[in-house]
């Protein structure tokens, strides 16, 4: 989370007051913040959350605060609802956080997926907290769908008297921040209820505002609470004894340094691609992961483009530096490890284009001027904005506007059954050239290139329990996982060829061409011969006139496949969200509704029954 | 009629292939269905045979791919067989274009008069065969445990009989078809989704055949003295054409040629076929069909290493099969006639046939056509076919006659080849021009070291000794195979390189120059370095105490470096 300067016209305070807390919470840790969040919303007869005063857009919290209803207070311990929404597991994390906190506090609180929550519901609520995150273009991630149209259609119910706070999780470089999040808050507030704290939106590291949020939301219902009953006993599992203890001592924030054990080129010569298999040894981490986990890697920025922002902003490499998170080092060494220079953000340009007073770039930071900035962001990194708008600065400065680099994730494309102690992926290499600029993408290209033979990558392990085989064996499989999409599908493939289970596997494979871009043709073939993957099918794009995609495949074999979901097949998707999930989801609806001689509003239903019963899961980047 | 007592064990599982194939259709349609693999099922890789076409794979990508997990590099050479190798300059056109869309760009003009496209996807196979026979050409029966390609000498330049043998070369091809409409169905027919679940039409009957086919291969060619340009002494079943004056008067009959062998395995053996009678053109087919049914129902379909012809006869000898063949016949075939064969080779250049039209031999260097630098071969001789001024004569020795060619279009022609870089390959060593190799590597999945790609550089640092020696002008075959198969019929040429490992090759010296008598084993599985030492003194040896016209293999059994092989079983002697 970056939180940038007060001033009296981003907030209510003089200025005199807004220095003094500049000053403080420059120096203070993320914990501390926490912690002081937590302290200031506690302190009694205090109106306004200090969260509900830091202004959005910059800082990633909410406008306005809100006051703490007194009648809420005086009503005794609430029972608490943590509903969560998420697509690849931040959500559900953070869930399980707020209710160990919560449980901690002596409240009750039960944790609800709300792809298994009966919207109806919702009215016998009395105190929701929300936390959800946004996906594809503004869109819910896939098991929150239901729920969310639910809430706009015409069966939405009054929600008079349900108290409500909403965790919004996101990434800012989208267009539509958060929009889900938002969506919620907006809309459960137009329903009736009443939001009890003002909702935190969180950027990809939403770790620190996450807990911002538990802490002050906590302490808000402890305080309505009052003293906690003796001998209550809490209620709710917690969810997260459900998932697998992981013994390590690694993870995001403390990452395994794993050495690199083979990197292969997939791609045949004459390929347009270059889509390497990576493998990794786990040895000695205590990491373990299950199929559908992905792996979190912290990659390097490329020596050529830190010298280029050298060279851009006429630093010396070699100066030292200290983070305001307290990080010291010389400046070429934190711009190579710890900063997103290859891309721009727009809170790096609007750091950038207030730190130098940069009207034009200012001009850009309003919302009718979005596709302006986009466009702007679009193809450029820190060097071009460093030479578009050159300005003079201390190293320091630099690094204050500078987004610090989010780890990359990769399908897990191995089972430990099969590996142990491993971990393949299946990595495809972004590049591109834009204003007269070969460009790379950091964690791609530092696979691809960077990272020597025996050099050591930080990674972890982010679950993902929205992907997971079926928990019954003898339950059949659809996959549909073109390009890199494809790799959790040989975790799959592995992991029940090492357990004997039985149930039938069906595979839809897409790449451009066949004869350079079928990866892991030859194990796909193998298990096919042995049986073990009953149907193997592909499309590539590129061989023929006309473009053939996976969902042309799917259609094909429409009636075999509406025949194998009838029987209790789980249908996956995994891979490239902007096209082809959508055109994989409007295939499978319209093969339900062709096939099942349904309506669409029934065939839709249906395919949500799926998801529901953790069916169609998908997991898209 | 199968005469099981005949065999020596269980039937291969080529047999058990054959027999459930449905006469040849086998699970060849789903095969091609199959499109997340370039290959097709085992079992069709068998069954394709039949259809002219062989699964392969770019064996130099073998290795790479397999570390991309990814399949081999699979892909398809097509054969199609010309009967008398007479094909039209539709026709070349027609091979020359779907070369460039949907092979590697080139032809091979294989040793038995035949076009092979190399590097056919599985998904352009279907096309290219229909195509094929589009134009009149088919690549049934090329391959596969059936009667190959029927050979013919395809130069009219010295015998007025060509004509005549011609007709009877494709009455043969006609006679040994096969009759089962698998083909046509699979690759003819324009509905291409059919499935092996559809209606069948009703059994067919193979009549020469019957449902399992032959044990193996045969192969059938007929010679026109005094060319043997055919190598009528390879074929299972050999036809050297007998003339009285201008009139074709029949055929001597020469049986049990074959070349291939195994390495290590001396009860396999290359076979000069033997001459057993002779028959009257009349009677030629009749005796074609006894003798392939002799074949049918005695050849051995336990070991597919000792099923050809030539085991057959040698298990039981000359006369049982004299013996049986009269006796099937119902009469007696005749005594052979007297003939005289000049060489196995092709004669280059312009000749004006005994009919008055000119005939052009052109040395295509182990029969690829390609463009390559100044050398546009490919794209010369396609210029030339779209002329349309002369027919495509394939030659049992890998090369190309433009035939048929009237005198006042010779000069055209030979503009082109001027102009392509045809003329200018056409001067080089004698011994270049009477080489030749098999395809090999990268496609041949049984070759064990390279031929075609190797055996010009090889012909280069020999012609440097052979110049050194004063012999440029003189005639020597020089064959190179990457494997003991012997698809250049290696067995019959004076000097042999036979594939051992990568790089290294057996030497065989001796053959008769006229392609009557097999060479023998001179040196094994040496490198290029010591192949030229080996060669080199032989060669300055030869130049210096050559007799008048003394061929170079008769010349190396006369100073005694190889003993003469009188008979396939005692090739290993
Ligand atoms: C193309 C050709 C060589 C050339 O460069 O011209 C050829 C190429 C092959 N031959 Fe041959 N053979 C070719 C003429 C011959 C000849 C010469 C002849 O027929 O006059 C022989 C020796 C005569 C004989 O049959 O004894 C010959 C004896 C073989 C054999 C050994 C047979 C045997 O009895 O042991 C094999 C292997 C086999 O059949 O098991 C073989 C197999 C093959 C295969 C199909 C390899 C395979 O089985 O996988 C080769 C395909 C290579 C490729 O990529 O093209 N080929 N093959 C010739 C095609 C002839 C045609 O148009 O039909
Ligand atoms: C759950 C999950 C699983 C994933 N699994 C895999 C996987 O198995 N395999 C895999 O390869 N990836 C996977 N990804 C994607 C992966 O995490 C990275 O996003 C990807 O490798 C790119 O990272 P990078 O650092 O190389 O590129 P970055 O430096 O992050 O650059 C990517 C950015 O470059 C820009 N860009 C790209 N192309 C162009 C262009 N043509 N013009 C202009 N700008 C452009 C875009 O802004 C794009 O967002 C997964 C992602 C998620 C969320
Ligand atoms: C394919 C994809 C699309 C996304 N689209 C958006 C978006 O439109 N808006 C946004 O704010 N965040 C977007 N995000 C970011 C996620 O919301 C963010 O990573 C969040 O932490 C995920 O939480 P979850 O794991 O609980 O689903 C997207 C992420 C992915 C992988
Ligand atoms: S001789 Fe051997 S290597 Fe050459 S084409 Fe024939 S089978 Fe292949």
């Amino acid at each position: 989370m970056q939180i940038s300067a007060l001033d009296t016209t981003t907030s209510p305070l003089t200025a005199e007051q807004a220095a003094l807390l500049n000053q403080l919470v420059a120096s203070l840790s993320p914990t501390q913040v926490a912690w002081l969040g937590g302290y200031l919303s506690g302190v009694a007869g205090y109106t306004q959350s200090l969260l509900g005063l830091l202004q959005p857009g910059q800082n990633g919290m909410a406008t306005a605060g809100t006051l703490p209803s007194p009648s809420a207070a005086a009503s005794g311990a609430p029972e608490v609802t943590i509903l969560f929404g998420s697509q690849t597991g931040n959500g559900e994390k953070v869930a399980k956080k707020l209710q160990s906190a919560a449980l901690a506090k002596g409240l009750q609180a039960t944790i609800q997926d709300m792809g298994s929550y009966r919207p109806t519901m919702l009215k016998q609520a009395t105190c929701l907290l929300i936390i959800v995150s946004t996906h594809g273009e503004g869109d819910p991630p896939d098991r929150v769908r239901e729920l969310h149209s639910f809430l706009y259609g015409k069966r939405a119910p009054k929600l008079d008297g349900v108290d409500y706070s909403v965790l919004a999780l996101g990434d800012r470089t989208y267009r539509h921040y958060c929009k889900i999040g938002k969506d919620f808050d907006a809309r459960l507030e137009e329903l009736g209820a009443k939001r009890i704290h003002d909702r935190i939106d969180c950027d990809v590291d939403y770790e620190d505002a996450a807990q911002l949020w538990i802490d002050g939301v906590t302490a808000l219902l402890a305080r309505k609470a009052g003293p906690a009953p003796a001998g209550a006993a809490p209620q709710g599992f917690a969810l997260g004894a459900m998932a697998a203890a992981t013994t390590s001592e690694y993870d995001r924030k403390n990452p395994f340094m794993a050495g690199l054990l083979e990197r292969i080129v997939l791609t045949d010569e004459g390929s347009e691609k270059e889509t390497l298999h990576v493998e990794i040894s786990l040895e000695g981490s205590g990491l373990t992961y299950q199929p559908g986990d992905s792996l979190g890697v912290f990659p390097t920025n490329s020596p050529e483009l830190v010298d280029a922002v050298l060279t851009a902003s006429r630093l010396d490499g070699d100066a030292t530096v200290t983070t305001h998170e307290g990080e010291g080092g010389n400046l070429r060494e934190l711009l190579t490890q710890r900063y997103e220079i290859a891309q721009l953000t727009p809170d790096v340009i609007e750091k950038y284009a207030n730190f130098g007073s940069i009207s034009e770039l200012q001009a850009l930071m309003s919302e009718d001027r979005f596709d302006d900035l986009q466009s702007y962001l679009h193809g450029r990194d820190l060097v071009d904005l460093l030479q578009d708008y050159p300005l003079d600065m201390y190293p320091n400065d630099l690094v204050d506007i500078l987004r610090k680099m989010t780890p990359r994730l990769y399908s897990l494309a191995s089972s430990l059954e099969a590996c142990p102690e491993e971990a393949h992926l299946c990595i495809a290499p972004v590049s591109y050239a834009t204003y007269g600029r070969d460009r790379f993408g950091v964690c791609s290209s530092y696979f691809a290139r960077r990272l020597e033979d025996d050099g050591k990558i930080p990674v972890y392990i982010h679950e993902n329990n929205y992907f997971r085989l079926p928990e019954d064996p003898r339950a059949d499989m659809i996959m549909v996982g073109p390009g890199t999409g494809v790799a959790p599908f040989r975790a799959f493939m592995q992991h029940r060829e090492m357990l004997g289970h039985e149930g039938r596997n069906w595979l839809f494979f897409g790449e451009q061409h066949f004869r350079t871009d079928f990866l892991y043709q030859a194990e796909w073939l193998q298990w096919r011969a042995s049986g073990l993957l009953t149907h193997l099918d592909a499309a590539f794009s590129r061989d023929q006139d006309h473009k053939i995609y996976v969902q042309h495949r799917l259609k094909e074999r429409a009636g075999e496949l509406y025949e194998w979901l009838q029987n209790g097949a789980h249908f996956y998707v995994c891979g490239d969200e902007s096209r082809m999930a959508h055109d994989v989801h409007a295939a499978l609806v319209e093969i339900v509704m062709e096939q099942g001689r349904l309506s669409a509003e029934a065939a839709e239903d249906y395919v949500n029954d799926l998801r529901r019963s953790n069916r169609y899961q998908r997991d898209v980047y | 009629m199968a005469a099981n007592d005949n065999q020596h064990g269980p039937p291969s599982d080529m047999e058990r292939i054959k027999e459930t194939s449905n006469y040849l259709r086998g699970t060849i349609v789903e095969s091609l269905n199959d499109a997340v693999t370039g290959a097709i099922a085992a079992d069709d890789q068998q069954l394709t045979k039949f259809h002219g076409t062989y699964q392969q794979d770019d064996r130099d990508a073998r290795l790479r791919r397999q570390h991309k997990k990814l399949e081999p590099a699979f892909t398809f050479m097509v054969r199609v067989g010309i009967p008398g190798g007479l094909a039209t300059a539709d026709q070349w056109i027609v091979m020359d274009d779907l070369s460039v869309k949907y092979a590697n760009n080139t032809l091979k003009l294989t040793t038995r008069q035949a076009f092979q496209l190399h590097g056919v996807l599985k998904s352009n196979l279907w096309a290219a065969i229909h195509e094929i026979n589009a134009a009149l050409m088919t690549s049934i029966a090329a391959c596969g445990d059936v009667c190959r390609n029927t050979m013919a000498t395809p130069n009219p330049d010295a015998s007025t009989i060509h004509q005549q043998v011609y007709e009877a070369t494709m009455d043969i091809a006609r006679l040994v078809r096969p009759q089962t409409n698998a083909y046509h169905e699979i690759w003819v027919d324009d509905k291409k989704v059919l499935t092996s679940k559809d209606e069948r039409p009703p059994e067919e009957v193979e009549p020469l055949y019957l449902k399992h086919y032959l044990p193996r291969k045969f192969k059938i060619g007929l010679a026109i003295p005094p060319h043997n340009d055919i190598d009528v002494f390879s074929q299972d079943l050999g036809m050297i054409a007998i003339a009285e004056g201008d009139r074709l008067v029949g055929f001597n009959l020469v049986c049990g040629g074959g070349m291939g062998m195994s390495h290590g395995k001396p009860e396999t053996y290359p076979n000069a076929g033997t001459v057993i009678g002779f028959c009257t053109a009349d009677q030629l087919c009749q005796v074609t069909e006894q003798l392939v049914t002799i074949q049918r129902d005695f050849g051995d379909r336990s070991n597919r290493q000792h099923a050809r012809f030539k085991y057959t006869i040698d298990d039981r000898g000359i006369d049982w099969l004299i013996g049986e063949l009269n006796s099937r016949l119902g009469w007696q075939i005749e005594s052979a006639r007297p003939y005289a064969f000049e060489s196995n080779g092709d004669s280059y250049g312009w000749l004006k046939g005994i009919d008055g039209a000119w005939y052009m031999t052109l040395f295509i260097e182990n029969g690829r056509v390609r463009d390559a630098g100044d050398l546009r071969m490919k794209t010369g001789l396609r210029k030339i076919a779209e002329l349309g001024l002369c027919d495509f004569r394939l030659t049992g020795n890998q090369n190309l006659i433009l035939g048929k060619v009237a005198s006042s279009n010779k000069k055209k022609l030979q503009k082109l080849l001027d102009e392509y870089g045809i003329t200018a390959v056409q001067s080089t060593s004698a011994a270049r021009l009477n080489s030749m190799a098999c395809a090999s590597l990268p496609y041949c999945g049984l070759a064990m070291a390279e031929s075609e790609r190797y055996l010009p550089d090889l012909m280069t640092r020999i012609e440097t000794m052979i110049k050194e020696a004063g012999i440029w002008e003189v005639p020597i075959t020089i064959r190179m195979t990457g494997c003991p198969n012997g698809c250049a019929r290696p067995y019959l040429a004076e000097i042999a390189f036979v594939g051992k490992s990568p790089g290294h090759y057996n030497v065989y010296l001796g053959a008769g120059f006229t392609g009557d008598r097999l060479n023998k084993l001179y040196r094994e599985g040496i490198d290029e370095e010591t192949i030229l030492q080996e060669l080199e003194p032989l060669i300055k040896h030869f130049a210096a105490e050559r007799l008048n016209g003394e061929h170079f293999g008769d010349f190396v059994i006369r100073a005694g470096y190889v003993k003469p092989t009188t008979a396939g079983l005692n090739f290993h002697d």
